[in-house]
């Protein structure tokens, strides 16, 4: 009994402390699903560390369709919540709608863009992070050959796949890319076994890196790559982790940052409409280095990779960005 | 006697039954959302207040319906001359091409109403297209129409994300999509409808193909039950050999009827291609072409049973998705598992509950027509 009212007590200061701040975050996943271990368990991730960090709970959906997507926003801003973060470029049009009803509440949208006074856009330079571990893998690879799997064929996708092969030939002008995506249908997002399908192929090809940006489908990369003792490369988290000695490196988007950020943001009363690109510079995109796989990776590939990130901030280094022409040089 | 050859009245096997199908099917629902720790009437009234408690709920309510409508119908007029169309998903997708390739070009100098008959006219045409090679190799070669519909949702996929991505998209967007459609592409809300009820239809995209919808119903029983047509592919459909036997030309009714039948399923495209978003989207279908398999079975195939199952699903739909926003413990796989339980029970179990019915009404029936007897003595 005690302990009920202890902890009712401590709801109530919860409860306090949100509403004198005035925030009531809430975020609304892509289709993928929450748990993707990748970009949308990034945006969880940085949800969860603020509501840890400041004891500030904050609601969550996951829509399985458009409709729905645009409902959740919806819901959530007439409920009052402030800011509703939506983690997927599926929300834009969705956004434009609910954003233009609901002029007093506070949005985020995460990898697109939404020109509208309340609305804070926030999207990332993938083909530079792409193109750095598009670098290690060039370097690792000894044959000469690396491969890509992508989730669904759609602009998104192939900026990373551009930015990677870019990297590969940097590292190697030689280097032969295989790219492979693997479907038409959202079900690539989640189809762990087709994408291990086309890395098994791709390595009977002679690929010794693989690179998976395939959202929840990327484990399955990440899996066949181990299992047949070649490396592969993570995307959106580091997911480094998940195969110790096999995943060379990851793709890091700053996803859990942006969310956190977002929420703090509002909480600080700091929130800025317009639009942010987040690059190597602004530590937006990164090559995931940690304990995981500190020993794939030589002290040249390193210094590679530092320098290659130096020439991108000085602007030696160009890389060229897919969405800007529909075009992929490489 | 077997059971199962004795008629029943009409209002038994298309009222009560499937109303007994349907609290059963919510029996165990309710036992799953209970085990799961929530409370089942809790969790209910959620489900019905989402879907019909406001004005913009019954609207989206409406909205999910009227897609089930059309690909219901689409499954069942194929049902009905034998042929199991699994392909109303692909065929609403490349419909959704026909609809939206007339909106691009009409929009900008005819209102709304001009560009309707042809956008009705361009996605069933595209839809019945995408049926079409299906059929002819049913028709022709003998290969399933279930496994060729099947592969050609996927055909329709890849096809609709190669020009969406590479020929439609508008340069320099992200999302794979046309440019949204002006005011003449565009079919207008049905907010007067739902005024007439002191409703308000708010944001819910609740739209004119309704209508058309309705109107579709109608045609359909027309052509079914009431035109040498529909007897032609219902006689095919009960004993293709008897069909041909009696000089029913069977290649020319299995390729009509899967034109047809593909024509209803790219129909659904108007309602959320140029109803919903006013413009196309990849995987804009979601699902609808499949839950129409579930909703002609439960209709029994005939218009008035897909309106009243196109309305359940309707409701499962967007009962379902608010549901799963008011309780979080109920993630969006716990209300897939509830619809799994009503397709279940309403659809494919029609006949566990029959044997019962037959002998409680025939009990019942026996009873009365003795006393009638000894009331005429």
């Amino acid at each position: 009994m005690k302990k009920t009212l202890l902890s009712l007590m401590a709801l109530a200061a919860m409860a306090g402390t949100a509403l004198a701040a005035d925030v009531k975050p809430a975020v609304v996943y892509g289709t993928g699903g929450k748990f993707d271990k990748s970009f949308n368990e990034a945006a969880y991730n940085g949800a969860e560390k603020f509501k840890k960090e400041t004891g500030i709970d904050y609601r969550d959906f996951e829509p399985t369709s458009d409709t729905q997507g645009e409902q959740a926003l919806r819901n959530f801003a007439s409920r009052g919540y402030n800011p509703v973060v939506a983690v997927s470029f599926a929300w834009t049009s969705a956004l434009e709608k609910v954003a233009g009803e609901f002029p007093d509440t506070k949005f985020y949208i995460i990898d697109s863009v939404v020109d509208l006074k309340n609305v804070h856009s926030i999207v990332y330079k993938e083909e530079e992070g792409s193109y750095l571990v598009g670098l290690l893998a060039g370097m690792k690879a000894k044959s000469g050959k690396v491969g890509f799997v992508g989730g669904m064929d759609i602009p998104l996708i192939r900026k990373f796949a551009c930015g990677y092969a870019q990297g590969a030939k940097a590292a190697n002008a030689k280097t032969e890319v295989f790219q492979n995506m693997i479907g038409t249908t959202g079900a690539a997002w989640n189809d762990p076994v087709r994408a291990g399908e086309l890395t098994k192929n791709q390595i009977d090809q002679g690929a010794e890196v693989i690179y998976a940006a395939a959202g929840a489908s990327g484990l399955g990369v990440l899996q066949t790559a181990a299992d047949n003792k070649k490396f592969s490369i993570g995307v959106d988290s580091n997911q480094n982790y998940l195969h110790p000695g096999s995943v060379l490196t990851s793709m890091v988007k700053g996803v859990d940052l942006a969310v956190y950020n977002a929420f703090s943001d509002v909480k600080n009363d700091k929130f800025a409409a317009g639009t942010q690109a987040l690059g190597i510079k602004e530590g937006g995109v990164s090559a995931a280095l940690d304990d995981s796989n500190k020993s794939l990776i030589t002290p040249e590939m390193l210094a590679a990779v530092e320098k290659a990130k130096a020439d991108i901030i000085a602007g030696t280094v160009k890389v060229h960005d897919y969405m800007s022409d529909n075009a992929c040089p490489m | 006697m077997s059971t199962a050859s004795v008629p029943l009245p009409g209002w038994i096997s298309y009222g009560v039954i499937p109303l007994i199908n349907l609290v059963i099917a919510f029996f165990f629902s309710g036992l799953v959302v209970w085990l799961i720790g929530e409370n089942p009437f809790e969790a209910l009234k959620y489900l019905i207040d989402g879907a019909l408690g406001r004005g913009d709920a019954i609207g989206f309510t409406l909205f999910y319906a009227t897609s089930f409508i059309f690909t219901g119908l689409s499954v069942a007029v194929a049902f009905h001359a034998g042929l199991f169309n699994i392909g109303a998903e692909g065929q609403a997708y490349v419909g959704g091409l026909g609809a939206a390739l007339v909106a691009l070009a009409l929009d900008r100098y005819v209102p709304w109403y001009v560009t309707m008959p042809f956008a009705v006219i361009g996605a069933a045409v595209f839809g019945a297209a995408w049926a079409f090679i299906p059929a002819w190799l049913q028709a022709k070669r003998g290969s399933h129409i279930v496994i060729t519909t099947i592969m050609f949702n996927f055909i329709g996929a890849a096809l609709m994300v190669y020009l969406l991505v590479h020929v439609l998209i508008v340069p320099g967007k992200m999302a794979p999509e046309t440019r949204t459609f002006l005011p003449g592409g565009q079919l207008p809300k049905l907010d007067w409808l739902m005024a007439i009820f002191g409703l308000k239809l708010g944001p819910a995209p609740f739209n004119v193909s309704f209508i058309i919808a309705l109107v579709m119903c109608f045609l359909v029983w027309l052509l079914i039950w009431r035109t040498r047509f529909g007897y032609e592919m219902r006689t095919l459909g009960i004993s293709p050999s008897a069909a041909v036997y009696a000089g029913i030309p069977y290649v020319r009714t299995v390729i009509i009827a899967m034109l047809i039948s593909g024509g209803l399923a790219g129909m659904m495209s108007l309602n959320a291609v140029m109803g919903a978003s006013a413009r196309l989207q990849v995987e804009f279908v979601g699902g609808a072409g499949f839950v129409g398999i579930a909703v002609s079975l439960m209709g029994r195939s005939h218009p008035v049973g897909i309106i009243l199952a196109a309305l359940l699903f309707g409701i499962l739909y967007q009962g379902g998705g608010d549901l799963s926003f008011e309780m979080p413990n109920i993630t969006r796989d716990m209300i897939v598992v509830i619809q799994g339980l009503v397709i279940l029970f309403a659809g494919a179990l029609e006949y566990m509950l029959r044997p019962v019915m037959v002998r409680i009404y025939q009990q019942f029936a026996g009873r009365k027509s003795a006393s009638q007897k000894l009331a005429g003595t």
